[in-house]
């Protein structure tokens, strides 16, 4: 199915996605020592699963704990209990199979577009690399800037670069760090449309930071809250709104306001 | 209009410059005028008899001893005996800092293990060694690329080991999410990185080493600019004092703006603060 309605790109990476296995967040917790020796808890029980394809939208009070959990899905750092799989899989480590996307773009400096892309793509041998880094700044469109050097880019382009790379080694999971965080209205719209976009073609797992209500609701098949300090899962909702999804619409607007009302204690 | 007209027009006031050649006579004053002023105070306090040619000539007799020297070739000869020094001391320095640097930097171990030592002997200063380095090596180029070496090494050393350290957590981080090998770690992420602050400390090696050339050809040896300096002083020529002062400040000048060439074309990638005001 997935075949006929991406015509034109390899059928190898559909079946891939279409078999992708789902991300399992199991009863994870994970403290820190604060700076009074007391534990701070960042992240408490935490349950998850988040299944092929789909695009979980996880939202909380700035320190609840969600660049933490990220990070242990990433496997950059490790829960003090529970697990984290893909399908079968225990997940120990960081691994190319999971494409991941800082809050800042974090790209190095001395190094054009094209060749932030490529690292990403060691484990390629080099004949095919030109070819994939082609692809994904074709997807992200900037292309045109391959030669260009990071500080020749503005914030939003520097965003879809570093997109660019977390896709290049054609991860099974997408993880996003409020991506779009530091960038103005106008480029975060334009930017939530281009990522909706990539994830039609890329068919990927999508895991999206971000304390944008609104944001949330846009992108996400579903949302995630978390509560403040510990972090636990206080609510999974469903976005069972239509694509594609105008911000304006009444179905749209009640929903953010009812998620505003429920979880972040705002009047009418 | 002749030259001359323009500036007898000029001087009543009523000859103005085009735009662009008030620019440029601007941008001349603004880079030459400092030095070019002060060298005609000199000229004008020494011609007026303030100043005694014995302990400072005038600009006009130093020019004069310069050309002189020049005609000669004994300046040639004084700078490139200096200049091998320098470049055979200096790259003998910078080789063996920048690597040991990057060792230290990269393996913690190492660095445990020559900490101390190298802690012990920065402090100590070059022109120290140079009754040693003339016991060891006669007064042969030998002692005097010993000491010049010895000075460039550990400013070139100690900033390479900073650069390496400093190295951003948050691109380790990187490395990590990409599995990213050690090796390709250390080559495209490392050392691009430590690259600026490598180059700062070789440009400060560069410093130190013509330095350390002066100070082990006054002491001994029979060419140089150092030398040249210690000869002057022992003739009671300050004219051929100021010239190898002013022989050193210009190659010091020049070596410099080739490293700082090579620093240009390396690190095209940064967006670099000049000062404000700077275009
Ligand atoms: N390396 C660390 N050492 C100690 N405490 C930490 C560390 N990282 C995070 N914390 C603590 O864990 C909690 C959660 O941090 P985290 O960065 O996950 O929050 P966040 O939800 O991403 O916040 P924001 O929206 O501001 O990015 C915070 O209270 C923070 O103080
Ligand atoms: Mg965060």
């Amino acid at each position: 199915m997935t075949a006929t309605l991406l015509a034109g790109r390899p059928a190898a990476a559909d079946a891939g996605a279409a078999t992708a296995p789902t991300l399992r967040v199991k009863e994870l917790s994970k403290s820190y020592a604060g700076a009074d020796g007391a534990a701070v808890h960042a992240l408490e029980h935490i349950t998850l699963d988040f299944p092929a394809g789909s695009v979980t939208s996880i939202v909380g009070a700035s320190g609840c704990g969600k660049s933490t959990l990220l990070k242990i899905i990433a496997g950059l750092e490790q829960g003090d209990a529970g697990e984290v799989a893909l399908g079968e899989e225990r997940l120990a480590g960081a691994r190319l199979n999971r494409g991941i996307v800082f809050q800042d773009h974090r790209l190095l400096p001395w190094m054009t577009v094209e060749q932030n892309v490529e690292l990403a793509l060691h484990r390629v041998e080099p004949a095919a690399r030109r070819a994939i880094v082609d692809e994904k700044l074709e997807l992200v469109g900037l292309r045109a800037f391959r030669t260009a050097y990071p500080h020749q880019l503005s914030g939003g382009m520097a965003q879809r670069v570093a997109i660019a790379r977390a896709l290049a080694h054609r991860p099974s999971v997408l993880l996003l760090d409020e991506p779009f965080g530091a960038l103005d209205a106008m480029t975060r719209l334009q930017l939530q449309d281009e990522l909706l976009r990539i994830r039609q073609s890329e068919r990927i797992t999508t895991i999206l930071v971000t304390h944008d209500i609104e944001e949330a609701l846009y992108l996400g098949d579903r949302i995630a809250v978390l509560t403040n300090r510990p972090g636990r899962l206080a609510a999974l909702l469903d976005v069972d709104l239509p694509r594609p999804r105008g911000r304006g619409d009444p179905a749209f607007a009640a929903m953010r306001l009812s998620l505003y009302e429920r979880f972040f204690h705002v009047e009418k | 209009m002749s030259t001359n007209q323009i500036a007898k027009l000029a001087l009543r006031g009523e000859y103005a410059l085009p735009a662009r050649a008030r620019r440029l006579l601007l941008a001349f004053l603004h880079r030459f005028g400092l030095p070019l002023a002060l060298i005609a105070l000199w000229q004008l306090l020494s011609g007026a008899g303030f100043i005694s040619p014995a302990l400072l000539p005038s600009p006009l007799y130093v020019a004069e001893t310069v050309v002189y020297l020049l005609d000669s070739g004994d300046l040639w000869r004084h700078v490139s005996a200096s200049g091998q020094r320098v470049i055979q001391g200096y790259l003998l320095a910078a080789l063996l800092a920048v690597a040991l640097g990057i060792a230290i930097g990269i393996f913690h171990s190492l660095d445990r293990f020559v900490d101390l030592l190298i802690q012990i002997l920065k402090p100590v200063p070059p022109i120290a060694w140079i009754p040693l380095a003339i016991l060891w090596f006669g007064i042969d180029e030998g002692a005097k690329i010993f000491i010049i070496a010895l000075g460039a090494f550990f400013p070139i050393l100690v900033s390479t080991v900073d650069a390496i350290r400093q190295t951003d957590k948050r691109y380790v981080e990187l490395a990590r999410a990409l599995e990213l090998p050690r090796r390709l770690f250390i080559l495209k992420i490392m050392l691009p990185g430590a690259l600026p602050q490598v180059m700062s400390g070789l440009r400060l090696g560069l410093a130190l080493a013509w330095m350390c050339v002066v100070a082990a050809e006054l002491i001994a040896a029979s060419s140089g600019i150092g030398f040249l300096i210690m000869d002057g002083r022992a003739v009671s020529q300050a004219d051929l004092v100021l010239a190898g002062m002013l022989a050193l400040g210009v190659l010091g000048k020049i070596t410099d703006d080739a490293l700082r060439y090579l620093e240009r074309r390396l690190i095209r990638w940064r967006s670099q603060f000049n000062g404000l005001g700077a275009a």
